[in-house]
């Protein structure tokens, strides 16, 4: 990516690509694998699941590092360079849970890769300069 | 019994899938710019932090404003996945809002959105189609 990012930009995207995916597999494993849910009532019962818990910290720092790479990054910059996490997803998807992933996806994930990279190469803020020193 | 004809349907699914586009790009657009105005430490990385300023956060209305637009999309999404199968509301929605926002950080956020970021914008949000199916 590119050279411009300082290494604590790099650790903020890095989070904001990846904790959203992780927190939203965290949630769907255990409620799919609940009674479906009929009353209100009952979801309240669901917090008590630590896999529920924990997607729901891991989407809480995903927002807090999202906020955090915005008031440094540009927006058109941050939201397709993130979107490198649904490849990380389907990598780790193909790698640990078998799943298998058709042609169409796979060309999918090329032009994700291609996009991101088009972004990466380019700099990373061009507006943050002029609105701060307003 | 379904008495809704199907042309309706299919109006009324993207209906709601734009609402969503919408909401999530005015919600992101907003927040992006809350963040942008808050004036945070300069220095240490860790004094950048959020934590630091939570109170600075939550009282830049734009934020509030940017919350409240998220929840809409999010309320939105489930009219369209009331509407519409999953594998339509998904990848439209996602692919749509990166293009939807290039074109509001060019216009509203003022970003220097040049021909690398229009052809990112484009080659994900095709890719999302193509994971999305």
């Amino acid at each position: 990516m590119s050279n411009n990012l300082k290494p604590h930009q790099w650790i903020t995207l890095t989070i904001v690509a990846t904790a959203a995916s992780l927190g939203d597999a965290c949630l769907a494993s255990s409620m799919k694998a609940m009674d479906p849910v009929k009353s209100p009532q009952q979801l309240i019962f669901v917090l008590a699941d630590p896999k529920v818990l924990l997607g729901m910290l891991l989407l809480i720092i995903y927002i807090i590092s999202y906020m955090r790479a915005l008031t440094q990054l540009d927006l058109s910059y941050v939201l397709p360079v993130t979107s490198i996490g649904y490849v990380v997803m389907m990598l780790l998807a193909v790698t640990f849970l078998h799943e298998r992933v058709s042609l169409t996806r796979w060309l999918g994930v090329f032009s994700i890769v291609v996009g991101v990279g088009f972004v990466a190469s380019g700099p990373p803020a061009t507006s943050h300069i002029s609105e701060t020193s307003e | 019994m379904n008495t809704v004809p199907l042309q309706s349907k299919t109006v009324e699914s993207w209906f709601a899938i734009f609402a969503v586009v919408v909401m999530t790009t005015v919600g992101d657009v907003l927040i992006a710019s809350a963040m942008r105005r808050i004036q945070f430490p300069s220095g240490s990385q860790l004094r950048a932090s959020l934590f630091v300023r939570p109170r600075a956060v939550l009282g830049e209305y734009r934020f509030i404003l940017g919350l409240i637009f998220m929840a809409l999309s999010f309320f939105s999404l489930l009219v369209a996945l009331n509407r519409a199968d999953l594998s339509l509301v998904g990848p439209a929605t996602g692919s749509l809002t990166f293009l939807s926002n290039a074109i509001a950080a060019r216009v509203v956020l003022k970003e220097n959105v040049d021909r690398r970021r229009w052809l990112a914008a484009v080659f994900v949000c095709i890719g999302v189609i193509l994971v999305g199916i």
